[in-house]
């Protein structure tokens, strides 16, 4: 197992924009601990030289024009969708 | 039930009648869990312009389950969590689409772990789905409700999806059939993002005839999702004669329940019978690509779970002052748990300093286990073995420890991370009665040729 610190979850918590409680917290540093030393086993591996494999395919880029498609949804719709809108646009609290 | 009979049954009496048979069959079965809600309304005026002409296809009036997090009209689109729990979607999901366009009708939504994170169903933020077999038992999971609806009868279908064996391990442990396709087969559009670079998309059925049609309506290029491969899928009328096949020893270890490694025994047997040759063959990676799965899509998962935000659709914590809160409340109430430690996982093998140890290595990992496969495939034209290591396991036995949990996918990631595709058909039951899956696969793109060899075997 890997030892995550209390400070080492706070922080992976924040960086996942994640509000824990501290009995969530607790859990999770036991857990994602747990979770690390199972996966550290791939360390084992010999990968020099080894290419890494992001896309199973083959794909590379695929480009299209840059043309406007019609979805057939329109502003209304998606502005209906969020929790807080006004004047025909989507509201969110302060940033800073 | 198989779409041929409902097809009859449609003829015989009317789309509504089956459709309302449907509906009431699903209210029956409540106590299962397995669907979250029934797009009733929907249904039964789709059903009457089936009955009018209006609509028609090689599915016309056929009722099917979709799977929680595609989304579809109807009801709201949840990804059985809490976030979701009120999206109304403007829009539907392409497979969605072009079962509609064949006139299939859905009665109603599947139980999921919350965004697919699972393999039991216990992850729903609506409670846990009980096993077709046995209600003390898991559904398996993520596709849990999909799968136990469908092998409850109630539908000749329902839709899937499969990430790291999200489709055929609940198919297994119900005993329907499942099909996880060559990665880029059916386009993902509109179903809620988990890994993208191993999500695929798949029907659960009770029989491979039924797999078959649906894949050949659903599969083909999508330009609005662009790892979508051109069409290639095409129904073989007679599986290849005197296949060479290898046996993966790796997932017939003492670790695996020998009534499992019974079962799939007996299979390789009829298989022989059949005429196809067996041999013993090692995928030494195997044992490697749960860890590989534990890193990578655990990576991939937490950058697409960051749209989540509050903002735009979707949950929205309340009392934030500002944006920092309103993003930490919001998704700290709106996932499940099994969520928070995955996205978080993710962020840790991400983050510069673990970075080259963790996501890189694992990447690179996955590509010696391609290089594994594609050496047997040089050989054998499919590799065969169990799909998990055990029947279905009882409700709550796996909850309080994660990696016991995830030991439970060591047999299907492996197909995911490498793209390859893999489906699970029921092999017989155990001595408990519970049903127990094999699993086939095979190269990129055989596809239809790994159905029609399991069809091939259904009738023996």
């Amino acid at each position: 197992m890997t030892a995550i610190t209390r400070e080492d979850a706070l922080h992976l918590a924040q960086l996942s924009a994640l509000e824990l409680s501290e009995d969530e917290i607790e859990k999770l540093r036991i857990d994602i601990g747990n979770i690390l030393g199972y996966v550290q086993q791939l360390g084992q591996l010999d990968t020099s030289g080894v290419e890494p494999t992001y896309q199973v395919t083959g794909l590379e880029n695929v480009w299209r024009e840059d043309e406007i498609i019609d979805y057939g949804i329109s502003r209304e719709q998606l502005l209906a969708r969020a929790p807080q809108s006004t004047e025909n646009q989507i509201k969110v609290p302060k940033v800073l | 039930m198989t779409i041929k009979e409902v097809l009859q049954q449609i003829k015989v009496s009317s789309a509504r009648s089956v459709v309302e048979k449907a509906l009431a069959d699903a209210k029956e079965v409540a106590d299962y869990n397995a669907l979250l809600s029934l797009t009733e309304e929907r249904a039964l005026a789709r059903a009457d312009e089936v009955d009018k002409g209006k609509i028609t296809g090689r599915l016309a009036g056929v009722p099917y389950v979709i799977k929680d997090n595609f989304l579809a009209f109807g009801g709201p689109s949840t990804a059985a969590s809490h976030m979701l729990e009120f999206f109304d979607t403007p829009l539907q999901a392409t497979s969605v689409e072009k079962l509609e366009a064949e006139g299939a009708i859905c009665i109603g939504k599947a139980n999921l772990d919350a965004f697919a994170h699972g393999g039991s169903t216990e992850n729903s933020a609506f409670g846990p789905t009980k096993n077709a077999y046995d209600k003390s038992c898991v559904a398996g999971g993520s596709s849990g409700g999909s799968a136990v609806i469908t092998a409850l009868g109630v539908v000749p279908f329902a839709l899937g999806s499969d990430t790291g064996g999200s489709i055929r391990q609940p198919a297994s442990y119900n005993g329907v059939v499942g099909v996880k396709p060559t990665y880029g087969t059916v386009s993902r559009y509109g179903v809620v993002a988990m890994a993208s670079s191993t999500d695929t998309i798949g029907p659960i059925t009770s029989n491979v005839e039924d797999a078959e049609l649906l894949m050949s309506i659903m599969s083909g290029l999508d330009k609005r999702d662009m790892t979508t491969l051109p069409d290639f899928f095409e129904i073989l009328p007679d599986a290849m004669p005197s296949q060479k096949i290898g046996l993966v020893k790796d997932f017939m270890s003492e670790h695996v329940d020998s009534e499992v490694r019974a079962r799939v025994n007996e299979y390789i047997e009829k298989l022989k019978a059949a005429g196809h040759t067996i041999e013993e063959v090692s995928l030494p990676m195997a044992e490697y690509a749960l860890a590989m799965y534990y890193i990578i899509v655990p990576a991939e998962l937490s950058s697409n779970l960051a749209r989540y935000d509050g903002i735009r659709y979707g949950h929205q914590a309340e009392g934030a002052k500002t944006l920092a809160e309103l993003y930490g409340r919001t998704r700290g109430q709106g996932f499940e748990a099994e969520n928070k430690r995955r996205i978080m996982i993710g962020s840790y093998v991400l983050s510069s300093g673990f970075f080259d140890a963790y996501y890189l290595q694992a990447q690179k990992a996955r590509t010696l286990l391609i290089h594994e496969f594609n050496k047997l495939f040089e050989q054998y034209d499919c590799l065969i073995g169990p799909v998990a290591p055990s029947t279905a396991f009882k409700l709550g036995e796996n909850v309080a420890d994660p990696i016991k949990m995830y030991l439970e996918d060591i047999m299907t990631v492996p197909a995911s991370l490498a793209g390859l595709p893999s489906i699970s058909v029921p092999a017989g039951k155990s001595s408990a009665g519970m049903p127990v899956g094999v699993q086939i696969i095979g190269p990129m793109k055989s596809d239809a040729s790994l159905l029609a060899l399991a069809r091939s075997m259904e009738s023996k």
